[in-house]
């Protein structure tokens, strides 16, 4: 008896993270699905069931749709330039360049990473900005000119301006990731290719890619969730506009849940969003696990 | 153990991989003008990247004419009033609710986290299983996914719109990365440091707070910085659960601040520089306890 209660006190370690985890994370998305089968609005209190109706609606919403598109085109052009091309740049970084300003580089690539979204995200506003930003001077400048218009302000171009300027934050925080990785495989093997006469990229191929498989999922599985989470560049750079064309699902969930006051509709969204997140998530778990069972 | 565990910083060994490089033949010249071509990329990178801030903090001493006339180059003056117009419009506020909000939750949230690990990592706690799914599972769930019912629960908590609504879901969605950071290093501890102090007679108490909390000091740096660079720079919950413009932090302050100064750009660029600045620098100085802890807590 006394050994249970002695053993029972030892919660105390986990006890606060274990309570805020409970009330504020587990507890708001498991009733995040609830509230998605009823329709009601922040003001009344009177919900009504509706079963799937929030979500029937949601696929016959051209804005959800688009927003789904704009999402995955985030996730495709985020795939090829933070895994991708960090991969090359980080192995390119590690091969090619001396010690001092392999470091200096790496730490200007970083730098973006460490501003907020909000901060990078009204900069490229002015940089795009058709009055005083550089993009369509420098256009001008290459003899491009026609090419300069309101990047964020036509709908074939916004959704693609806010991609450019992610990407531009990013990159190098992917490639420090690969960076480190890459730094962990050891010397010895790279010495054999040289010696063997294989080149960069002969290299790169063989060695690098095979070798960082662990990180590059990571990476991957970190991207695509993130493209699928974007909200705050969206938001700070276009509020969705013009038209909803820039729209994505987390800032048509917001602008539902908080400025339509259609709470069971935003709540259908985000159930959509953590459907698509948690999946990606347990993709990667499943696939790590096999391959721990395989060595 | 700490020195291993600092060799595998990239600033650390990069030397071991310079010495081997230095012994490798000339280049043949297609290897040479490859090697250029690679250069020029890399360098153009470089400039992309930084040209931006660049631009932010060099428009911020110009004035309007100058934004137009001269965009590329160096301000002609230090205009120092423009910082002092941007923390008039809102900046000083902002980033006093900021530095609040931060670091009340960098002590939560490191604490909190550090309390976990010891629990789960040397006390033996009955069902200690579910408690690392659960916090394997926090991993995954996104901030968003929470807002509408949070929305509620933070009104019946009656702590919407305040700063305890910040530091709480601040500390809450960050717990579970700073529990696994924190606990792939004190798994790494030796264990007969608290078996000869539970024989001294010291409680877990003790031991955690006089013993394993200061071994543990690189991790938890890397822990606080990295809990920093987030709720410093987190916008979702900071727009949704404050609504009152006195209480507002940096990213969603400089959002309203853009609507309200329109075409005062030096202003507004002032106003993002001080924004950005702190976060740049904290970087450029804790660099290794910053990649340190990102390396470690997505690798394990």
């Amino acid at each position: 008896m006394n050994r249970t209660l002695a053993r029972s006190r030892t919660w105390v370690w986990v006890l606060p993270a274990v309570i805020l985890l409970g009330v504020f994370v587990y507890y708001p998305i498991v009733d995040n699905i609830r509230l998605s089968f009823y329709s009601w609005s922040a003001f009344s209190p009177h919900a009504t069931f509706v079963g799937f109706g929030n979500y029937t609606n949601a696929f016959s919403d051209s804005v959800f749709r688009r927003a789904l598109v704009n999402n995955v085109l985030y996730a495709v052009i985020s795939l090829i330039f933070q895994v991708g091309g960090s991969l090359v740049l980080a192995a390119v970084l590690e091969e090619v360049v001396h010690n001092r300003l392999r470091g200096i580089l790496r730490t200007i690539y970083f730098i973006p990473a460490t501003i907020s979204i909000t901060v990078a995200g009204i900069l490229f506003a002015f940089l795009y900005n058709p009055q005083i930003g550089l993009v369509n001077r420098a256009l001008s400048g290459v003899g491009l000119g026609s090419l300069a218009h309101d990047w964020l302000g036509r709908p074939q171009t916004a959704i693609f301006a806010i991609i450019g300027m992610s990407q531009w934050q990013s990159i190098g925080y992917t490639a420090v990731l690969f960076v480190v990785a890459i730094q962990r495989i050891p010397r010895e093997l790279y010495e054999a290719a040289k010696v063997d006469g294989a080149g960069g990229v002969r290299t790169f191929f063989s060695i690098t890619i095979p070798l960082l498989r662990e990180m590059t999922t990571l990476v991957t599985i970190l991207t695509l969730s993130g493209a699928f989470l974007v909200f705050n560049e969206v938001m700070v750079m276009t509020g969705g506009g013009p038209s909803n064309s820039s729209q994505v699902l987390g800032t048509w969930l917001y602008q539902n849940a908080f400025l339509q006051d259609d709470m069971g509709y935003a709540a259908a969204i985000a159930t959509v969003i953590f459907v698509i997140t948690f999946a990606i998530s347990a993709a990667q778990i499943v696939y790590t696990r096999r391959r721990r069972v395989q060595w | 153990m700490v020195t291993e565990a600092t060799q595998r910083l990239p600033v650390a060994s990069d030397r071991n991989a310079g010495a081997l490089r230095r012994n490798s033949p000339a280049y043949r010249p297609g290897q040479l003008l490859g090697r250029v071509v690679v250069w020029i990329l890399l360098a153009a990178l470089a400039i992309v990247v930084i040209y931006p801030l660049l631009w932010m903090v060099f428009s911020s001493f110009k004035d309007n004419t100058e934004v137009f006339g001269n965009p590329w180059g160096l301000p002609s003056q230090l205009r120092w009033h423009n910082f002092v117009q941007a923390g008039n419009a809102g900046v000083v506020r902002y980033f006093t609710n900021s530095v609040i909000v931060t670091s009340v939750s960098i002590v939560t949230t490191t604490l909190i986290s550090a309390w976990a690990a010891y629990g789960l990592v040397r006390v033996q706690i009955p069902l200690a299983g579910p408690v690392i799914l659960m916090l394997l599972g926090g991993l995954m769930l996104a901030p968003t996914v929470a807002l509408v019912p949070l929305f509620g629960l933070l009104q019946q908590l009656h702590i919407y719109n305040s700063y305890w609504a910040l530091i709480v879901l601040y500390t809450a969605f960050r717990i579970p990365f700073t529990t696994f950071l924190i606990r792939a290093y004190m798994v790494d501890l030796p264990p007969d440091v608290d078996e000869a102090a539970i024989i001294d007679g010291a409680t877990r108490g003790q031991i955690f707070w006089q013993i394993i909390f200061p071994m543990c000091r690189p991790i938890v740096v890397s822990a606080a910085l990295l809990q920093a660079l987030f709720a410093w720079n987190e916008f979702v919950f900071a727009l949704v659960f404050i609504s009152s413009g006195d209480l507002k932090t940096l990213p969603v302050g400089l959002v309203d601040m853009q609507s309200r100064l329109l075409t005062n750009w030096p202003v507004q660029f002032a106003g993002l520089t001080m924004a950005a600045l702190p976060m740049i620098v904290l970087f450029l100085i804790g660099q290794r306890q910053f990649l340190r802890g990102l390396t470690d807590g997505i690798g394990k």
